[in-house]
């Protein structure tokens, strides 16, 4: 289970999360976000950074809550709200978001 | 990746049997855990050589270890009441979900190797040699109960089909064949705490998030503590809490009700999971060790309680079974039960007049509450019979005006499971999980139109999320679901009593 990039071969689990995370790139990024019928737009990568930067502080991608804070914050309360978050990431912004930022999966009751 | 196809059914006002499909489900089977996650528990990684032969003596290990299990394994006499009385059933149609179809998988084996006329003629007393194709059925169908024990309610001898899956999953895990979700998570508490993988740092900066939150909007300071020596509750929570939604709305309520009651709390770092999910896969061993985190941090923290939060099989863990797990609690302060669980903290000081509630906050609202299979089915609240279905009500009908309950055949301990339980709440069980919350999807879809119910209320973080992702496919807002502390918490006076 691999993605191909740029001639690269990125290894992935059942999911299609990757499985070492230093392999993650802008272009993986495109990639697995088509896969998930996603078109990457800024408002995608203002999500996607904002979360790899949390991950790389805290070795895990932050609560919805936080993201929807952090956007707030950053964006304005238009864009801050759980609901512009799923209209982005359908499947979740936890969940699918972390995919296409080449992070774990959270797992749990979530 | 594979993204499985599937229609979502349709609410049926009569909610009568469903049309048998033969093998409706036979697709669904969840992700195999990976080497690596079966080791972390001293599991074999990879299906062992000789497993029929190690399967039927781990059996004859549990059936020598538990009574019950061979009583449940003899005592069924077919008389078909369980059959139509399993959500995943209801919602599927597969025969092979019905409790009796499910149990007869693992009695089958039973009967061939534990029984004399199973050894001798098997052919008339449903016998059956372990072989690939029923070990296959096995991780299937045992992966498509959530042992939420609806079933044991109706069944005339008691037969809890709960007990006969995890005992399945666990003779599983030993030979090889683990589940991944579970087994993953299991290794992540082992290693940081939590099933989420959360680092002490990631929940300190989440908890002082929430008190920014609560205090911007509140004008209140209400401390969200953690690793806090000498406080007096340690708050064991679903680590969901800190992180999903609507879960964090209730967390933000327990920190109110203490804040209000003048208790100091703090959650821990190292025991930062209520839900213990190795009940999940049958294991004692790893539901010991698991629950001796919480040991390690009442005693290194010094606190005097030990109070759980909204989580529904937490619940059963702690209540059932907490002091032989991690007992005994002697240096607990002996005025409080062990463990509390955080509706009997806050029903009992809104009994007491300690906490000021204003029901018009929810006016907003119309509520009805589901009541989660291990709290309803597997524990018990306060000191009186029926108190776990009388207390989340009492709390609730405190903190709205208007709350109605869903029909009498889908509540309390008749309740339907959400259709995430018992280990089942992963994307690769989706399908199972949204026809699974059929009945209970039904039952609202009633009240919503006889009453104008606009939320549902839960206490388990399972059911929570669970109710998230799967109501949307039966036409729901996701945003229907709640806490029951979330409407405490919205609820509740800051100061009032200051």
């Amino acid at each position: 289970m691999s993605y191909e990039v740029n001639g690269k071969t990125v290894e992935h689990d059942e999911e299609g999360y990757i499985t070492d995370i230093s392999q993650w790139s802008d272009e993986l990024a495109g990639l697995i976000a088509k896969d998930e019928g996603i078109d990457m737009t800024d408002e995608h990568w203002e999500v996607v950074n904002f979360l790899r930067d949390y991950y790389n502080e805290y070795q895990i991608a932050p609560a919805v809550r936080v993201l929807v804070k952090a956007i707030k914050k950053k964006f304005g309360p238009e864009k801050g709200n759980n609901k512009y978050l799923y209209e982005l990431f359908p499947y979740g912004p936890a969940k699918q978001a972390c995919k296409i930022a080449g992070l774990p999966k959270p797992t749990g009751c979530v | 990746m594979a993204k499985v196809e599937f229609t979502t059914p349709e609410l049926r006002e009569d909610r009568a049997n469903p049309q048998l499909v033969e093998g409706a489900m036979s697709h669904s089977s969840p992700y195999l855990a990976s080497a690596d996650h079966q080791k972390d528990l001293g599991f074999p990684g990879e299906l062992v050589d000789g497993w029929q032969q190690k399967a039927v003596a781990k059996l004859g290990e549990l059936l020598d270890k538990n009574r019950a299990l061979r009583v449940y394994l003899d005592a069924c006499v077919k008389c078909g009441a369980c059959t139509d009385k399993c959500h995943y059933y209801l919602g599927t149609g597969d025969p092979k979900n019905m409790p009796v179809a499910r149990q007869d998988l693992l009695r089958s084996v039973y009967r061939r190797n534990f029984t004399l006329m199973g050894k001798i003629a098997p052919g008339l007393v449903g016998a059956r040699d372990l072989d690939e194709e029923l070990l296959d059925d096995w991780y299937k169908y045992f992966h498509q109960c959530s042992q939420c024990r609806r079933c044991s309610v109706f069944c005339p001898y008691g037969i809890d089909t709960a007990e006969i899956s995890m005992a399945a999953r666990d003779i599983m895990d030993h030979i090889g064949k683990g589940q991944k979700y579970c087994n993953e998570i299991i290794g992540k508490v082992h290693k940081i705490g939590n099933n989420l993988g959360l680092p002490e740092a990631a929940l300190i900066d989440t908890m002082e998030g929430l008190e920014e939150d609560v205090e911007e909007e509140t004008g209140v300071a209400v401390k969200y503590p953690v690793n806090q020596e000498g406080a007096d509750v340690l708050l064991i929570t679903p680590s969901a809490d800190f992180f999903a939604e609507p879960h964090v709305d209730g967390l933000i309520g327990y920190g109110k009700v203490f804040h209000q009651a003048g208790i100091s709390w703090t959650v821990s770092s190292y025991a930062s999971e209520a839900a213990n999910f190795a009940m999940f896969i049958g294991s004692y061993e790893q539901m010991h060790k698991v629950a001796l985190r919480i040991r390690k941090a009442a005693l290194d923290l010094g606190v005097k309680r030990i109070v759980f939060g909204e989580c529904g099989h937490a619940w059963r863990v702690a209540y059932s079974f907490l002091n032989t797990l991690a007992g005994p609690w002697d240096f607990l302060d002996p005025k409080y039960p062990v463990p509390q669980h955080i509706l009997e903290v806050t029903h009992d000081l809104i009994r007491r007049g300690a906490l000021e509630l204003d029901p018009s906050a929810n006016d907003d609202k119309v509520v009805t509450f589901h009541d989660s299979c291990n709290v309803a089915r597997a524990s018990r609240m306060g000191d009186m019979p029926g108190g776990q279905f009388e207390i989340p009500r009492a709390v609730i009908k405190a903190a709205v005006n208007r709350f109605v309950d869903m029909p009498e055949d889908t509540i309390c301990d008749k309740t339907f499971c959400c259709g995430g339980g018992g280990g089942l709440l992963t994307d690769d069980l989706l399908e199972l999980r949204v026809k699974g919350a059929l009945p209970r999807m039904e039952a609202l879809q009633e009240v919503v139109d006889k009453h104008g119910v606009t939320h549902m209320a839960a206490i388990c973080a399972i059911c929570k999320s669970q109710f998230t992702k799967v109501m949307p496919f039966y036409g729901f807002d996701m945003d229907m679901v709640v806490s029951v502390h979330q409407l405490v918490g919205d609820a509740i006076q800051l100061g009032a009593k200051e």
